[in-house]
């Protein structure tokens, strides 16, 4: 582990006990500071879980997740991490404003500070004045930006993504792919990114990380050398199909043919 | 726009009203025409004229009062007792869900009590309750009639409210639950700002079911037990003379339908000051 590392993952095995289904086998790999690192591979490969692990949401059976140097458990509860998942997981009840404070009454902050992180992050996220608003009057792209506002609102060291933009169509994805790639920027922070899609993790990361499925295990990981900042030519560049060729010629060697864009079923379902 | 749905809604509400006083006075007009006695013979003693029955109401009673004032003193009682008795009701379900919830032990051990609790008959259970109450003494006085009633009222209300509670509080999104345990949230800050609101809709839906039970025991309550001055005395009172003033006894149970139906009411109400959802997701 080096000094840089923000995650550290050493050996790392999942086996849920019902079932005996091996979600994750002999996991390695270091995340250093301010990387963008995708998890990609089809269902069933473990990556959702991978997060989790990563998170402490879920528990490994052997081996150790390390989160800015410490126990992933310790980290979760020195909140060092904001997560984001495909649904936006808004409460209903509360107003944007309100959700994206939510993670800022838990730290106990005060009102008048809390008011201020509300608007800097809506700036963040072109929602200026939708403060008022409740979830179920946005859109979906804009429900999944207050969702990335909550993630960020504290300032976490890591961002975790388990496929934010999956139920998005096409248009909205890309925006928001934009849009995530300037806050990244913006904010200096490091972003695991669980996806899909091929075109967005090489679009998006600084290197891609390939999984295969039963039992997941990591089968390569693929540097990302497109230029920064990326834009819309970014994806007409000879260099990104290289890329994109590259990597989907992995995933199949990993006998991943059935790899399906956007895909609505929750890849798990193991627990 | 608003306007015009309120006039459609007042339109509807008087089109439905006018239907069914068109179904009891044709029921009663064919019936009594042809002779049929099946399910039973109508004639002015077993289904009166609805415009007798509010007739009746400007009628006085032996207490010297004319019948709708004797009716809404009645009411009124029994609404006291009605209300004491759902909001106490309320609270105990709402208290007993939240602590079910919690403690898997109790829930096991606890439920099965709470359910056989309404299987005893209410109207065997009410007479000895309120009986027993009228020897308990509080600062060396009996507690008041409509406070004894109140019990039944309570029973019969918690029951409701506790196992939606329980349901509501059990039904928060798992993955909101797992952003909770993103924040390192204790439980009670997960009971507070997740459960409980999620469990909001669950805890409305018992709430209208509980306000019209509510009204219900304390009617029940009343009547075996000689309380003589809430809705259920009435019932009583006006059963026995049936066969002379049929017209009191039916009168009466308007007022009673009336008082369900404005407990019901008030209950929506709050919802729609308490509940803030998705307009689709509003039942």
């Amino acid at each position: 582990m080096t000094d840089a590392s923000v995650v550290s993952l050493r050996g790392l095995s999942k086996v849920f006990p019902r079932g005996g289904v091996t979600a994750l086998q002999d996991i390695d790999l270091e995340i250093e500071r301010g990387e963008f690192v995708s998890l990609i591979g089809p269902s069933g490969c473990g990556k959702s879980t991978l997060l989790r692990v990563v998170g402490d949401i879920v528990e490994p059976s052997a081996g150790e997740a390390i989160v800015n140097g410490k126990p992933a458990r310790r980290a979760r509860l020195d909140r060092d991490y904001g997560i984001v998942f495909q649904a936006p997981v808004l409460y209903d009840w509360r107003t944007v404003a309100k959700n994206i404070s939510l993670p800022l009454e838990m730290l106990g902050w005060s009102r008048a500070r809390r008011a201020e992180r509300v608007q800097e992050m809506l700036d963040l996220v072109e929602l200026t004045g939708f403060e008022g608003y409740h979830p179920w009057q946005l859109s979906g792209g804009m429900q999944q930006r207050v969702s990335i506002a909550r993630a960020l609102s504290f300032s976490p060291a890591l961002l975790l993504m388990d496929e934010p933009f999956g139920a998005l169509d096409e248009m909205t994805r890309e925006r928001l792919n934009m849009e995530l790639l300037r806050i990244w920027r913006e904010t200096g922070s490091t972003v695991v990114f669980v996806t899909h899609s091929i075109s967005e993790a090489v679009f998006l990361s600084t290197r891609a990380v390939v999984m295969s499925p039963r039992p997941g295990r990591i089968t390569s990981v693929v540097p990302i050398d497109l230029a920064q900042p990326r834009t819309n030519a970014t994806r007409e560049q000879p260099r990104f199909f290289e890329l994109v060729t590259q990597v989907r010629e992995l995933l199949h060697m990993t006998g991943a043919d059935e790899i399906v864009e956007p895909a609505l079923a929750p890849e798990e379902g193991l627990e | 726009m608003a306007v015009r749905r309120l006039l459609q809604r007042v339109l509807v509400f008087f089109l439905v009203l006018g239907g069914l006083w068109a179904v009891w006075e044709g029921y009663k007009w064919l019936w009594e025409r042809t002779g049929w006695t099946r399910p039973f013979r109508v004639n002015d003693y077993t289904l009166p004229h609805l415009h007798e029955i509010l007739l009746q109401l400007g009628e006085p009673t032996s207490t010297g009062d004319d019948l709708w004032l004797y009716l809404l003193h009645a009411a009124l009682f029994t609404a006291r007792a009605a209300a004491v008795g759902f909001l106490f009701g309320a609270l105990i379900g709402f208290g007993l869900g939240v602590a079910l919830s919690q403690f898997d032990v109790l829930r096991r051990g606890f439920m099965p009590y709470v359910v056989a609790s309404q299987t005893i008959p209410i109207l065997a259970l009410a007479p000895i309750v309120v009986r027993g109450l009228g020897s308990v003494s509080i600062r060396g006085e009996p507690p008041p009639d409509w406070l004894r009633v109140s019990v039944i009222a309570v029973y019969l209300t918690f029951f409701p409210v506790t196992v939606n509670t329980l349901r509501g509080l059990q039904s928060a999104d798992p993955l909101a639950l797992e952003l909770m345990h993103s924040y390192a949230a204790r439980g009670s800050t997960v009971l507070w700002k997740l459960r409980v609101p999620s469990a909001l809709p669950f805890i409305f839906t018992a709430l209208k079911v509980a306000a019209t039970a509510s009204v219900v025991g304390a009617i029940i309550g009343e009547a075996p037990a000689s309380i003589q001055q809430g809705l259920g005395g009435a019932i009583i009172n006006f059963n026995q003379y049936y066969v002379l003033e049929p017209t009191n006894l039916w009168a009466t149970n308007l007022y009673a339908a009336a008082l369900g139906i404005a407990f019901f009411l008030a209950v929506v109400l709050a919802e729609k000051l308490v509940v803030r959802r998705a307009p689709e997701r509003l039942v």
